[in-house]
């Protein structure tokens, strides 16, 4: 019962949120809504019986991913509107829609799953979170690593492209300055 | 009581999201949260395949995206850092140097 509760909850306001996300003019309303739809997308791994998932959806994407989304947006304008012009929204929608259809029909069709077998199943009595660590470090082992060495590669990167020129000020009007500066000779 | 379908209907319906965004955006900052709308709707199709073959794979594949896209923001928004600098904006028509 709470399962289907919290089932309907999660996708009404997970698919409200992202909507939002995605047809909001303002940069800030965007991002705060895509923040409010991952920590519920992490609900829906806490339903599944994916407590480690959904953990590490809480700390990476919430916590780190949306952090570094707040940082880049102090560099931009995010107070102001964002004009786009839409060349034709009609055939965006009308693509949209049939790549929409085309999924349902792909994910609601009937597959032959007794073929399907698990290949690392889940035990019984073991919490999730020391499954899924003698899995990731026996059978993954390799990816693990590699992707610990993706990140480093990001992460030096990440410095390097944005570290260049941080003395200038990337906003071509002085106006917030000169009004900050005009404020202190007030007082 | 909720089956494999409803989530992974639940899971396409964001990808469908995802994916209007990608097409009708013309900013690179909203492109960036729209491919975030669409990895999310691919974990939850993961984590509910993963839950209902009782197979750990699934929850693999999704720690494994998880750590793509964060090393793929980190890398994405220096790049916007950069265009910034450079052309002081951030549309894509803008943007564009190559006349075709």
């Amino acid at each position: 019962m709470y399962e289907i509760v919290a089932f309907y909850l999660f996708s009404a306001l997970t698919i409200g949120l992202f909507l939002v996300t995605v047809l909001s003019k303002n940069v800030l309303y965007a991002m705060t809504s895509l923040a409010a739809g991952m920590v519920l997308i992490s609900g829906f791994f806490f339903i599944l019986g994916a407590d480690f998932l959904g953990a590490v959806q809480l700390v990476a994407y919430v916590g780190a991913i949306m952090a570094l989304y707040s940082f880049a947006m102090m560099f931009f304008d995010a107070t102001r509107d964002i004009k786009e012009k839409n060349t034709n929204p009609a055939l965006v929608f009308l693509l949209g829609g049939l790549s929409a259809v085309v999924l349902v029909l792909m994910f609601a069709a009937p597959i032959h799953s007794d073929a399907i077998q698990a290949l690392y199943p889940m035990h019984e009595g073991v919490g999730n979170a020391q499954d899924v660590g003698i899995i990731l470090f026996t059978k993954y082992l390799v990816p693990f690593e590699v992707a610990a060495l993706m990140l480093l590669v990001a992460m030096i990167s990440g410095i390097i492209l944005a570290g260049k020129k941080m003395d200038q000020s990337l906003t071509e009007d002085m106006s917030a300055d000169d009004e900050i500066l005009t404020q202190k000779d007030e007082k | 009581m909720i089956g494999l379908s409803h989530y992974l209907i639940v899971s396409a319906l964001i990808f469908s999201i995802g994916l209007i965004g990608v097409l009708r955006r013309r900013n690179l900052l909203m492109l960036f949260f729209a491919t975030e709308v669409m990895l999310n709707a691919v974990n939850i199709a993961f984590a509910a395949i993963s839950h209902y073959y009782n197979d750990l794979a699934g929850q693999m594949f999704a720690f494994f995206i998880i750590a793509i896209a964060a090393s793929e923001v980190a890398v994405g928004l220096g790049l916007l850092i950069v265009l910034y600098k450079k052309y002081g904006t951030l549309d894509l028509d803008d943007l564009a140097s190559m006349k075709g």
